[in-house]
């Protein structure tokens, strides 16, 4: 079994089916994208894992059965989410911010050893840390999200969108920071539109149209497939 | 106020030998308090401050839901219901049930609290004003059950309320009764008043504790962002279920006590309208901010009350004739009060101590 396995993954809300039994699988230390168009089901499908939206068919990590396990269970198995929009608690202090990412517990040792990781790893939350977060750049805030995601030792990391709303040298940074992050040994399955950033970034990639899968392949492939080409990367044939 | 007064000595001196003779200061202050209002101003105005006391309890209490974890809730009153009638059922003749205050007063909270879980659990899901309606439709189902339980087996006497309940008493002596004690005479309230006061500092001290914990950090979190809260790992039921528990369960409490104090209780202490008024304590005070809560609860209840016996001698010397009646003024600057702070103060009078903030970037996507 792979790291992270769905069967006949299923989202509905009300009426509409947002993600049709979908088969996915991740092995461990892979970085995989899942891209698409507005509405393709991307999102759910990753809320559906992290455990925040309800959903239909199986989920299996680390040979755990994810199913009916509630969002808290699934951090403590070391799932951990950036959402959509980045969910930067804006009240809270950067570094109070980053606290809670360890909210389920590790040693006082260990919080203060992987603060000081994370202040490494991002130099400008360092400096911004008694700043509060609503008060940072968008960047910033990305940035944050994603050190708060890991302040929790996550085995599997899943990323919403990160590039939303942001300029495109910002999206250019936050990228490098995945890529770094994906250096560490971190699992990471990315949702993402903008399609060539998400297939450089990845060793292997789904495309998603309507709720279900319509071509999967490596992402070194894909970045050259005519009809990725053609749908997602803006290109004529 | 008395925080108020802490906080200033602190600023003005931040040493550590003057903190201690401030709280020195402050206690002999809130010892005497009762005596010098008795002897100028009157005994009732002792009466009055027990009431702030207990309003401040309960706007403590609310401040846990709404303030903490920012549950909109508006019928908390409920809860100071369900605490005011199990005091009155297990203590009055009403059942001929008269338990001691000690286990009354447990019972009284754990009731609330049980409360308070019946109201979180079906309405988890729902936020703001559709949490507000629902809260609003069970502080109303509660009173109104209050207001017919008398059929067809009478549990609450129905509209007429329950009379005679027990008053505090330790050691066989009633406490609302006049006692000596080394040759100095209190009275009921004098006796009530210290018995509140260490009851409200327990509450005070249980909440910033609260504020400060793990479960605290977990209602901030929900409060800013519900589903990033969840994705910490968050339990988000257990953790807003255990708001909804510990707010009731101080609401129950100043029930019991207010049931005690006052002797009788009756479904009409527990309208709507005094859900709004705590709510509005909490708003006014300074939402999420213990001592600002406490503020506003002070202020709302003993505000009012100086209005009330001045109102109509003031009118009567400016025109010979009393225009506008008290309890008409108290609702009009009420709401002008109201409008005034929402405009001046939005956070509230005393709101929490801002967090230390460099702004030198906007809040723009860069």
């Amino acid at each position: 079994m792979s790291f992270l396995e769905t069967r006949l993954l299923g989202v509905r809300y009300g009426g509409i089916r947002a993600v049709r039994d979908i088969d996915i699988k991740v092995e461990e230390g892979e970085t995989v994208a899942l891209i698409g168009a507005n509405g393709a089901g991307k999102s759910s499908m990753l809320n559906a894992i992290a455990g925040v939206l309800p959903h239909t068919g199986k989920i299996y990590f680390n040979n755990a059965d994810l199913t009916n396990k509630p969002v808290f269970d699934r951090v403590k198995l070391g799932i951990s989410m950036v959402p959509e929009g980045r969910g930067v608690f804006g009240r809270l202090t950067v570094e109070e911010n980053l606290l809670m990412g360890a909210y389920l517990g590790n040693s006082q040792q260990d919080q203060d050893a992987d603060l000081k990781q994370m202040y490494e790893f991002f130099p400008r939350l360092k400096e911004r840390r008694g700043q509060t977060g609503g008060t940072l750049s968008g960047g910033e805030q990305q940035m944050l999200a994603i050190a708060r995601a890991l302040m929790s030792r996550p085995k599997l990391l899943l990323l919403d969108e990160p590039s939303m709303g942001l300029a495109p040298i910002m999206v250019e940074k936050i990228f490098e920071v995945i890529r770094g992050v994906s250096k560490t040994g971190v699992t990471i399955l990315l949702v993402e539109q903008n399609a060539r950033l998400a297939l450089e970034s990845s060793e292997r990639a789904y495309v998603m149209e309507s709720g279900e899968l319509s071509i999967t392949g490596e992402s070194s492939e894909l970045l050259h497939s005519p009809k990725i080409r053609s749908s997602y990367l803006g290109e004529g044939d | 106020m008395k925080y108020f007064m802490q906080d200033l000595w602190r600023r003005f001196t931040g040493n550590r030998r003057a903190l201690f003779f401030g709280y020195v200061l402050l206690f002999v202050a809130l010892a005497l308090l009762p005596f010098l209002l008795s002897n100028t101003v009157g005994r009732t105005w002792v009466r009055i401050l027990d009431f702030a006391l207990i309003y401040a309890m309960l706007a403590l209490g609310l401040n846990i839901v709404v303030g903490f974890a920012g549950l909109l809730d508006l019928g908390y009153i409920a809860f100071y219901a369900v605490g005011a009638y199990t005091w009155a059922l297990l203590a009055s003749p009403q059942f001929d049930l008269h338990l001691p205050f000690w286990a009354i007063l447990p019972i009284g909270a754990g009731m609330a609290a049980l409360f308070g879980v019946l109201l979180g659990a079906p309405t988890l899901r729902l936020r703001g004003d559709y949490l507000a309606i629902v809260t609003l439709g069970f502080g109303e189902i509660i009173r109104i059950f209050l207001n017919n339980l008398d059929h067809p087996v009478n549990v609450t006497n129905g509209p007429i309320g329950i009379n005679k309940i027990d008053p505090i008493s330790i050691g066989g002596a009633d406490l609302t009764k006049t006692h000596e004690l080394l040759g100095i005479v209190f009275s009921g309230v004098h006796i009530y008043y210290y018995v509140l006061l260490i009851l409200l500092f327990l509450t005070i001290v249980i909440c910033v504790r609260l504020e400060k914990s793990r479960i605290g950090r977990a209602w901030l979190a929900i409060r800013e962002d519900e589903l990033a809260a969840q994705a910490m790992g968050i339990n988000t039921r257990n953790v807003k279920l255990l708001a909804f528990a510990l707010g009731a369960m101080f609401g129950g409490v100043a029930g019991g006590l207010f049931a005690s104090l006052q002797g009788f209780v009756s479904p009409e202490s527990f309208g709507l309208l005094e859900s709004i008024m705590v709510l509005c304590m909490v708003v006014l005070g300074g939402m999420g901010h213990v001592y600002g809560v406490l503020l506003g609860a002070l202020l709302l209840t003993v505000l009012p009350e100086i209005l009330r016996s001045t109102a109509s001698p003031i009118q009567r010397t400016l025109f010979g004739e009393v225009y506008i009646d008290p309890e008409a003024l108290r609702m009009l600057l009420f709401g002008l009060a109201l409008i005034l702070v929402m405009l001046v103060r939005p956070t509230g009078l005393w709101p929490a101590p801002k967090r230390r903030t460099v702004i030198d970037q906007d809040i723009v996507e860069d």
